[in-house]
């Protein structure tokens, strides 16, 4: 290989505090290659990204002996003059698209900006160039769309916006920082085929920085591993993948889950627990001075399914398919649903008041973000006695607080857990309290709403591994709503496939994995990235 | 004994916060915060001018009739210990410290001829043969004297507290917390009564257009500007509070109803409520002469009436933060989870809701305890704040504007009410940022 386009020596980084984040780490990257930084949230990744480019907030303190870019080393420069490089010769992609745009510019004039800053180009070369770069992140009709505004164009869409402004300037290395995490897999494939596409062209060198260790083998030539801020793997990715040497390598590739585990569920039929049929949920659209009913928005459309008592269904679609909105529908939580909604025998939309309180007891939930589903100002403890106190008010404070240790040993967690607040544990370690809390009322049916999607791989082999023992021990059914299809085949024994409010396809996981009838959920499987392992 | 209005609402007030105080007591989730606050210098130090500047007021706040000379005159327990500086007015201005009058005026000698000149006090310093030659020795003699009183007395009694002290006590005591609080309270108390053995001899802070002591007015002062900050709130937060979350939790005709009624409020310009209300506290007064016999009783009247319409026309702010908050909140997953738990509504904006907008209240009441004293001094200038009779920051800097013309200047009343404002106003700011940290456990370091 020839001279590399970026070359990192020695890189530490750490924060007022004195702890390392990113510790004394070295790579480079060539031109024309792509390049995949992995890790785990917290590892050090975008702070690497960010200290290349001395982006860094002001309390981090930065230590190399060089970061050279083409042989020219950043670090001896100041900082006017890194306002000529960033953008120009380092493009940079953020994680979301949704807030990385300026929400009262028009797409237009944001790639004219950075044309404007770093070319002195005439008016009208300048929109030329921005029509050409419209159309080489494939958006379609760029003249129409040059006049938009950020939030008249999906999320796919803007992510193809940032892609183009980071091209404006055409630059030799381009820096994606999870490109894809915020999107759904169909659109995430296309912005991936988007990138190799524009990487052939340009035969820039493109430096991935993910989690997703599927993904990364698809894209990547040579993937770097980090861990607590340091590289602890480096390889050409097929190397890398078939013979990984580091144990946390193994440990990362291991804790994948693997479509092929949905061949190993049983198929023993059990009596049905959750019958639902013809269940709607539909939003009003009102409008005039009086506030008519113009119209309905349809979340969910006439939804059927049966859930078989000690079995997992898994729900899947995309963002905004109406599945979240389902399960929060099936819980009451929401207004404006209607149709049959049995559980063991007893009808729950028809109760209402003292009535459905008391049934409450039988579905539970467990949300996506264990950040915000805990009260911050409550114990853990009172967290999870808050259901027993409310359904079984009869039973004592100190019968309560040994339920509630028997719960945290349940799912993994110190008996003393219950006197700290929920800030003080890790996303994985709350979502075990979220679990506990639901578990606290002896639900028949809990309601998981991607509760593996916000967390590491590791951590969510762990969790899905309790939710699995929990299962066979008391018999509880999952309504397991996600979107993502290898967890599915790890948990699921049913599988339901969810598109704009309907249900289109449903059957064992086996079935509808493997021999996926209806077009939409091969697109799906097909969208998946799969982990290459050539041995 | 003669208990005035205000006087109730405040020993009601206290006895709520001791009652609260012996509730929480065994709660293990608000005992860890409260160590957090006693382990806050900032906090401690604050907490301790706050329970000085409350002290002063409670002295203020127990009212009888007075025997003596001037009977049916209905005067407080500060009122009483302080006789002398209430007693020893002068002809009019004179700075602090002075032995004379600020202003030159014809005086009358001993032999019966006439002299322009500066007359001498007939209090301030009237002990001195030579003011010239002697005054600045006596005014440190007396300082020195009274902070070697004040010294001694906190001396005995911090040693009394020492010694009854077990073993273990001993150690907290000498905390780097404990001991900063202790030599501010030491300082406190010292300071206090060198100011106290001064002004039996001299006008500390000078003395007004009418001769009397501006310290007296500036710390007789202080019961009405506690009044007016902690009554106007146990007001207004309820409503706000109440009305706020409803409204943002329930949303549909609650929260129409309530958003009509406080932006109907919001309308109405607050002056013209206030000088409506005032105005008819005055009527009223008029025709009810029996049962308003003294000025202290009507002043009263007033002063309460005065809260109770700030209160009223200063909650839709709060509560239009909090019903915004509030749907925020109501959307949130531990909202919705408990709602799957089968908790009762009103459980849910008790335990959920409320605890988590607490921190809303807590900064705006702070700063709108500052916005209140300031009120009160912009409404005295428009005369429809205090009663003039009654000692308050707000009439004293209203007085104020026309010495500020005078030339020489009088600066010593404005200079007096402002530091003692500032005082009061930072160390409850201080105190609340404190509170605040502490009671918010993702931002507290304790583990």
């Amino acid at each position: 290989m020839n001279n590399p386009i970026l070359a990192v020596e020695h890189l530490s980084v750490a924060f007022n505090h004195g702890q390392k984040v990113v510790d004394d780490i070295s790579f480079a990257i060539y031109p024309g290659e792509t390049f995949a930084l992995v890790g785990e949230s917290g590892s050090g990744k975008s702070i690497t990204a960010l200290s290349v480019l001395r982006l860094l907030p002001n309390n981090a303190r930065l230590n190399a002996s060089a970061i050279s870019l083409q042989g020219d080393n950043l670090l001896s420069r100041s900082e006017f003059e890194l306002c000529k490089i960033r953008g120009r010769r380092i493009g940079l992609i953020f994680q979301d698209p949704m807030s990385s745009l300026n929400p009262v510019m028009t797409i237009g004039s944001q790639i004219e900006e950075v044309i404007n800053i770093h070319f002195d180009l005439p008016q009208q070369a300048v929109k030329q160039r921005v029509l050409e770069l419209l159309q080489q992140v494939e958006i379609p009709e760029p003249q129409q769309r040059i006049k938009d505004y950020p939030h008249q164009l999906s999320g796919g869409q803007r992510q193809r916006v940032m892609i183009a402004i980071a091209l404006a300037a055409k630059p030799d290395l381009l820096i994606a920082d999870e490109p894809t995490t915020s999107l759904d897999v169909t659109i995430q494939a296309q912005i991936l085929a988007l990138l190799k596409n524009i990487q052939q062209q340009t035969g820039m060198a493109l430096w991935l920085i993910s989690h997703d260790l599927a993904l990364v083998s698809t894209m990547a030539d040579r993937v770097a591993v980090m861990q607590q801020g340091e590289i602890v793997e480096t390889g050409a990715t097929a190397d890398f993948f078939s013979n990984p040497k580091h144990p946390y390598t193994r440990k990362l590739l291991s804790a994948l889950p693997s479509m092929q585990s949905c061949l190993a569920h049983n198929a023993e039929e059990k009596p049905p627990l959750l019958q639902v049929n013809d269940f709607k949920v539909y939003y009003p659209v009102r409008k005039g001075i009086f506030k008519r009913i113009v119209d309905f928005v349809r979340a969910v459309d006439g939804v059927s399914f049966d859930i078989q008592q000690g079995k997992t269904l898994a729900l899947v679609g995309e963002s905004g398919c109406g599945k979240t909105t389902l399960g929060k529908g099936l819980l009451n939580l929401i207004p404006g649903s209607s149709g049959q909604v049995v559980i063991n025998g007893i009808e729950l939309n028809s109760l209402s008041g003292e009535q459905l309180r008391q049934q409450r007891a039988n579905i539970q939930i467990v949300f996506q973000d264990p950040f915000s589903s805990m009260n911050p100002r409550m114990l853990v403890g009172d967290i999870i006695a808050e259901g027993i106190r409310a359904l079984h008010p009869g039973i004592k404070p100190d019968e309560r607080k040994a339920r509630v240790r028997q719960l945290l040993r349940q799912v993994d967690l110190p008996e003393d857990s219950a006197q700290r607040y929920p800030h003080e544990f890790s996303g994985g370690q709350r979502q075990r309290i979220c679990i506990a809390r639901a578990l606290a009322v002896e639900p028949k049916l809990i309601v998981c709403d991607e509760p593996t999607s916000a967390l590491d791989v590791s951590v969510q082999a762990q969790i899905i591994q309790l939710l699995k023992s929990l299962q066979q021990e008391k018999g509880v059914s999952y309504l397991f709503i996600t979107h993502d299809l290898a967890v599915v085949a790890e948990i699921a024994d049913d599988v339901a496939v969810m598109y704009q409010g309907k249900i289109i396809e449903q059957g064992s996981v086996a079935q509808v994995l493997t021999q996926p009838k209806h077009a939409y959920t091969r697109k799906l499987l097909e969208a998946v990235p799969v982990l290459k392992t050539e041995k | 004994m003669v208990i005035l209005w205000t006087d109730a609402l405040i020993f009601t007030l206290i006895a709520i916060m001791l009652g609260l105080a012996l509730y929480m007591r065994g709660k293990e989730h608000i005992k860890r915060p409260m160590q957090q606050i006693c382990r806050s210098k900032i906090g401690m130090v604050s907490l301790v001018v706050l329970v000085f500047f409350v002290l002063i007021g409670l002295l203020d706040s127990v009212h009888f009739k007075a025997t003596g000379n001037k009977t049916n005159e209905i005067i407080s327990l500060l009122d009483y210990w302080a006789t002398p500086l209430r007693e020893h007015g002068e002809k009019t201005y004179s700075a602090p410290f002075a032995t004379t009058l600020y202003s030159k005026e014809m005086m009358t000698l001993a032999d019966g001829a006439t002299q322009w000149g500066y007359p001498r006090l007939e209090f301030g310093g009237s002990h001195l043969a030579d003011p010239e030659t002697q005054r600045m020795g006596d005014i440190l003699q007396k300082a020195g004297y009274g902070f070697a009183q004040g010294a001694g007395l906190a001396a005995f009694f911090m040693a009394l507290l020492w010694g009854t002290l077990a073993g273990q006590r001993k150690r907290l005591m000498l905390s780097s917390t404990t001991r900063t609080v202790w030599a501010v309270v030491f300082l406190i108390v010292s300071l206090s009564y060198t100011l106290i053995d001064l002004s039996s001899y001299y006008h500390v802070l000078g003395t007004d257009k009418v001769g009397e002591d501006v310290f007296y007015q500036a710390v007789k002062s202080i019961r009405t500007g506690l009044v007016i900050g902690t009554l106007t709130t146990l007001i207004m937060l309820p409503m706000a509070v109440i009305f706020g979350i409803l409204a943002g939790f329930f949303r549909g005709w609650i929260d129409d109803v309530i958003q009509y009624i406080y932006t109907t409020l919001n309308s109405i310009p607050g002056v013209l409520l206030i000088a409506a209300s005032i105005l008819m506290v005055q009527v009223y007064m008029a025709n009810h002469e029996a049962a308003f016999t003294s000025v202290v009783v009507r002043a009263d009247m007033r002063l309460l009436f005065l809260c109770l319409i700030l209160g009223v026309t200063s909650w839709t702010g709060l509560c239009r933060l909090l019903r915004a908050e509030t749907l925020k909140l109501r959307e949130m997953e531990y909202v919705q989870a408990a709602q799957a738990l089968g908790v009762k509504q009103g459980m849910i904006l008790l335990r959920h809701i409320l605890p988590n907008v607490m921190h809303i209240v807590l900064i705006s009441v702070v700063l709108d305890f500052s916005s209140l004293v300031l009120a009160e001094a912009v409404l005295s200038y428009i005369n429809i704040g205090v009663d003039p009779t009654t000692y308050s920051w707000g009439n004293m800097i209203n007085g104020a504007r026309l010495e500020m013309a005078r030339e020489p200047i009088v600066w010593w009343s404005l200079t007096a009410a402002f530091a003692f404002m500032f005082a009061l106003v930072l160390a409850a700011n201080l105190f609340a940022d404190v509170v605040q940290d502490a009671f918010d456990p993702r931002r507290s370091g304790n583990e």
